[in-house]
């Protein structure tokens, strides 16, 4: 039963993360297009932890972490860029 | 100055450290204490300098309390925006609030402004400069707008207010 | 693996999943930058919650060891989701982004993005 739910949880990530890359191609203004690639990072983490939960290991953990992190300066980043023109005042 | 304050200028920040290194490495064993309590001494240590004063956490058993009562809030307000997001667009009316604020220190209106932006179809935007308004994006708009801002003075800001008794 | 922690990982990952996927939908249907921010920071804390949630009982039951540390993770989103929320809303404000025809008191992004103290509807014209 773990299974099939593992798998129809991903299944359901893969959508919503295609959902994100449409609107990372489409998105009508530039703020859109980094809302998607923030979203499309928490995704990401979701379908790491569950591949690992599928492997029935917890060796991916390290990734998902690098990813929480490296996702939030990244946005933080992009925005203080539009904002300011500049990452670091 | 006595030894102790000198070598943990940070004692809730040490502490904290070490729990975080015994998570990440899964394991109570001692050798992971000793290198986890050496790491929790010298990074404060390194970045005391770099403090700035912030008030002190005056009733911590209430700040307990509102972390439960936010994370109980987030959850409502997840059902409350997924319903609203799968049904008609129609129905969607949102607007921009100015919502007065008397907190002073500026880790309080970050408390306040992250809680809001969590909670209840509701987003802070901007702050002005005064710090007098915090600018707030609601995503349904109920028809009276003073329900939105005593929503948020009476629920969050005055429980910040008492925990931090200012 | 005993059959009611088989069920309860799998009703979490359900929980989650959901909210993971209704997030995205907010994302894709909804009308302004302003509005999609909602669905994002909203929906995916509380999906990602549950899906880490569900690994955390899982790999314990798994491994026969408590393993909290997915904990680390929902407590950094946790803290880190408003402040991305805030800048982008602040950067679309600077932007000068459309708000969609229904919305209430946009004339407040004006004053909002010179983090000036709002006008009121009387004296919006004149000043």
């Amino acid at each position: 039963m773990l299974e099939t739910a593992v798998i129809c949880v991903g299944i359901m990530i893969s959508i919503a993360l295609i959902l994100n890359l449409w609107r990372l191609l489409v998105g009508p203004d530039l703020v859109d297009r980094i809302v998607a690639l923030d979203t499309m990072y928490i995704n990401s983490i979701a379908l790491i932890m569950l591949f690992g939960m599928y492997n029935k290991t917890s060796l991916y953990f390290e990734a998902a972490l690098l990813i929480a992190m490296l996702g939030f300066v990244s946005s933080v980043a992009f925005g203080k860029y539009i904002l300011r023109g500049d990452i670091i005042e | 100055m006595s030894i102790i304050t000198r070598l943990l200028p940070m004692p809730a920040h040490s502490f904290l450290l070490l729990i975080v290194w015994l998570m990440l490495n899964v394991s109570f064993s001692l050798g992971h204490i000793i290198l986890g309590s050496v790491l929790a001494v010298i990074i404060p240590l390194l970045c005391a300098p770099l403090q700035v004063p912030q008030p002190k956490l005056k009733r911590p058993l209430r700040a307990v309390r509102y972390v439960f009562m936010v994370l109980g809030d987030i959850v409502v307000a997840n059902v409350q925006v997924a319903i609203l997001v799968v049904g008609p667009m129609r129905r969607i009316k949102p607007g921009f609030v100015a919502i007065p604020i008397d907190l002073e220190e500026t880790l309080l209106i970050t408390i306040l402004a992250s809680t809001v932006t969590m909670t209840p179809g509701t987003l802070s935007a901007e702050l002005s400069k005064d710090k007098n308004w915090l600018y707030v994006h609601v995503l349904n708009m109920p028809d009276n707008e003073e329900e939105v801002i005593s929503l948020i003075k009476n629920r969050y800001e005055s429980a910040i207010k008492e925990i931090f008794q200012c | 693996m005993s059959f009611w922690v088989e069920v309860i990982v799998s009703i979490l990952l359900i929980i989650g999943g959901t909210f993971v996927l209704v997030g995205s939908i907010g994302l894709f249907r909804l009308k302004d930058v302003y509005c999609r921010l909602h669905g994002p920071t909203k929906a995916t804390t509380v999906g990602l919650g549950g899906i880490l949630l569900s690994s955390m009982i899982y790999m314990s039951h798994h491994n026969g060891y408590l393993s909290i540390h997915e904990l680390l993770i929902t407590l950094f989103l946790v803290i880190t989701a408003p402040v991305t929320a805030h800048i982008l809303a602040k950067a679309a404000m600077h932007h000068k982004v459309k708000t969609m025809e229904a919305t209430r008191n946009s004339h407040m992004v004006t004053t909002a993005r010179e983090q000036r103290p709002p006008v009121s509807d009387n004296d919006a014209g004149s000043s």
